[in-house]
């Protein structure tokens, strides 16, 4: 209980560092974002929209930064992340709320997807050295080298196209509304399917391997061999002694992964330009849309720090070893 | 003589396939009595561990059982040969007839179980229609056998020391009540005193529950103090087999004999120290003849060229005992 306590203070200390850099670095970025918007609307403002363009973003009081960093504190406990430039006057908390979910369906359906498949696989292949699992291993391993990038336009090539199950790109038929119903639902997985594949097929292998591995590792222990010799199934022994303890460091590699969830989705929405958050951190960067980079670097760091907080809560439940007593 | 409740007939394991092969455990005949203890004794690398994976059928890869029987007489009904058993039959034969405790006891026990979940799960593997009270009762009295606290049964392994942890073993290895219990150096971790306590009361257990011990070390004189029989391994043979009183006595072997000078006993009169001058034997090239023979002092004639047999001396107590050395060729 006190190492929980000691590693959530850690998390909160590193939150705050996090979240007061996401304050200053697009302060000592130079450049003006209101001259930045104006020179994207090529001149078809008056000087009334950019002053009252000034005082919507801020910037037009001369308060010292510590007043502005105090401000910026209660704002973001308001769940007030400010203005984005790009959806103006849309505030950024509800350019995240749109693309947030659309990033953690995909994305995370396919992570948890991925690594129970992976998992699995890995189990069966460490445990019998030779089978038809490890013949699978050098063509997925040869799909991971693949650069992302390449997969998924290969992807869109080989599949997608005109008259194709796949769609190319986009997370729905532009026709629809987002609703759960019978039209947008289906819809909404079609687009995801190609997308979610890829993801897969890039990412399966990883697992497979490392749990592989620690599979052939803990079989060799003295723990397993009593096993057997206890007369315990095979089934037992495979899961319940082998697989058990394998999985430890892999679930460690599972919270990460669930943490990169957010961050990690930048070239797969590109590719197939889903319009999760990865996208709108794309449009963002092209478009200098400050609020809306900080609002994202700050999910980005918030969902890493969660996962951090996860994996170490897993490792206390799975692992008897790191409970220490008091 | 006793009944005997296992006999290992001419069992051979190799590691490895073909010419590659090293050949571990060699054409070994063995006994083991209702109600005794067999000591196995010999150097690191002599075989003895192989030959108690063997036994059992848990040979590690690339281990290969490359012929021989090993027929264990149940306590009731008819003599099987292990070897023959099928996958299923070979699981409801582990643990319930013959239980191991292992050379590594300290890692024996899963890190990530507590200690009742491992002595449990053996015991409803076996009898399925066992209640769970009464095995949670099973399980405390065998702690309690072993000299552990009841209150340890939700420990994890981490938190009990060494000796405790092989106490769990010890304790777990008779959860079944099996006739033969193989104890590969189970107390070589622990300091003397700890292991000739732990000793002393598997001893009085088996007195009390009438089971056999197959204990495999290479410290020769425990044996001499534990043991009622010893056998001598060398370079995967038995080499010599006898009472144990008779071997510290008078060995025959010139192996056993250098052996028991390797080790100070605890008890008796003081012996020289004296040691075996070279080293054990290469598997993988063994030298022709006795295998014992390059580092023999008494080595002669026939001993570089032919195989000793192991068989009765011609000595007065020649039928309770075997050897295989040219000094004392078998009769008949
Ligand atoms: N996996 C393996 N592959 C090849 N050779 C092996 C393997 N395991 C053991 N051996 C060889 O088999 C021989 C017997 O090993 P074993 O473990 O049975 O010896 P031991 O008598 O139990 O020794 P110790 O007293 O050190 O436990 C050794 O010479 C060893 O080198
Ligand atoms: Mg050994």
């Amino acid at each position: 209980m006190k190492y929980l306590l000691q590693r959530i203070a850690f998390y909160l200390f590193t939150m705050w560092a996090a979240i007061t850099l996401n304050f200053f670095i697009p302060r000592m970025i130079p450049g003006d974002p209101v001259q930045a918007m104006i020179a994207r609307f090529q001149g078809q403002m008056s000087t009334q929209a950019v002053a009252s363009l000034y005082v919507l973003f801020g910037l037009d009081k001369k308060q010292s930064i510590w007043a502005d960093y105090r401000g910026y504190w209660i704002q973001l406990f308001h769940g007030d992340l400010g203005l984005s430039f790009t959806f103006f006057p849309a505030p950024v908390s509800q350019v995240l709320a749109q693309s947030l979910p659309w990033t953690v369906a995909l994305v995370g359906v396919t992570t948890l997807l991925s690594f129970m498949i992976g998992t699995m696989l890995g189990v069966f292949a460490g445990w019998r050295r030779g089978s038809w699992v490890d013949g699978l291993l050098p063509a997925t391993t040869f799909l991971s080298s693949i650069p992302y990038f390449w997969l998924g336009l290969i992807a869109i090539a080989l599949l997608a196209g005109p008259g194709s199950f796949f769609p190319s790109s986009g997370g729905y038929d532009p026709g629809l509304v987002p609703a759960f119903d019978g039209y947008f639902i289906p819809s909404a997985i079609r687009h995801s399917l190609l997308p979610a594949l890829t993801i897969l097929v890039s990412s399966v292998s990883g697992w497979i391997l490392s749990m592989r591995n620690m599979m052939v590792t803990v079989a060799s222990e003295d723990y397993i061999t009593v096993a057997h010799a206890k007369g315990l199934s095979e089934k037992r022994v495979m899961f319940g002694y082998a697989a058990r303890n394998a999985l430890l460091p892999n679930v460690s590699g599972f919270a990460l992964a669930l943490g990169f969830i957010v961050g990690g989705t930048l070239l797969v929405e590109i590719v197939f330009s889903y319009p999760g958050l990865g996208y709108q951190l794309f449009q963002a960067v092209g478009a200098k849309d400050y609020p809306l980079m900080q609002g994202i670097f700050l999910i980005i760091t918030l969902s890493v720090l969660l996962a951090n907080l996860l994996a170490d809560v897993a490792y206390l439940a799975l692992d008897p070893r790191t409970r220490k007593e008091g | 003589m006793k009944d005997p409740v296992l006999e290992i007939r001419d069992l051979n394991v190799d590691y490895g396939l073909g010419d590659q092969a090293v050949h571990a455990v060699r054409d070994v005949s063995l006994t083991l009595h209702r109600g005794e203890v067999l000591g196995l004794a010999g150097e690191s690398g002599s075989g003895k561990s192989t030959l108690a994976y063997g036994l059992t059928r848990l040979l590690p890869p690339p281990g290969v059982i490359r012929g021989g029987q090993v027929i264990y007489h149940p306590a009731a009904g008819p003599a099987y040969d292990v070897m023959a058993l099928s996958h299923a039959e070979l699981r409801a034969f582990r643990w319930a007839e013959t239980s191991i405790v292992f050379q590594g006891a300290m890692n024996s026990l899963n890190p990530v179980y507590k200690v009742s979940t491992q002595l449990l799960d053996v015991i409803r593997a076996h009898e399925p229609r066992m209640p769970a009270s009464a095995r949670l009762a099973r399980a405390r009295e065998l702690l309690r056998l072993v000299g552990i606290a009841a209150d340890r049964m939700d420990s994890y392994p981490h938190q009990l020391s060494g000796g405790m942890r092989q106490r769990v073993m010890i304790g777990m290895a008779l959860a079944l009540e099996p006739q033969i219990v193989i104890m590969d150096e189970p107390t070589t971790a622990l300091d003397v005193v700890m292991q000739r306590q732990i000793l002393r009361q598997l001893i009085e257990l088996r007195e009390r529950l009438g089971f056999s011990v197959l204990f495999i070390t290479h410290d020769l004189s425990l044996l001499v103090e534990f043991s009622d029989r010893i056998a001598i391994m060398y370079g995967g043979r038995i080499v010599e087999e006898a009472p144990a009183p008779a071997l510290y006595r008078d060995s025959l072997h010139p192996y056993s004999d250098g052996l028991l000078h390797s080790f100070p006993a605890l008890r008796g009169e003081r012996r020289e120290l004296t040691g075996i001058p070279g080293s054990p034997p290469d598997l993988r090239n063994m030298p022709t003849g006795c295998s014992f023979h390059p580092r023999c002092s008494k080595a002669f004639e026939p001993c570089p060229d032919r195989v000793p047999v192991l068989g009765h001396p011609r000595t007065p107590d020649g039928r309770t005992r075997t050897v295989a050395c040219w000094l004392h060729p078998a009769t008949g």
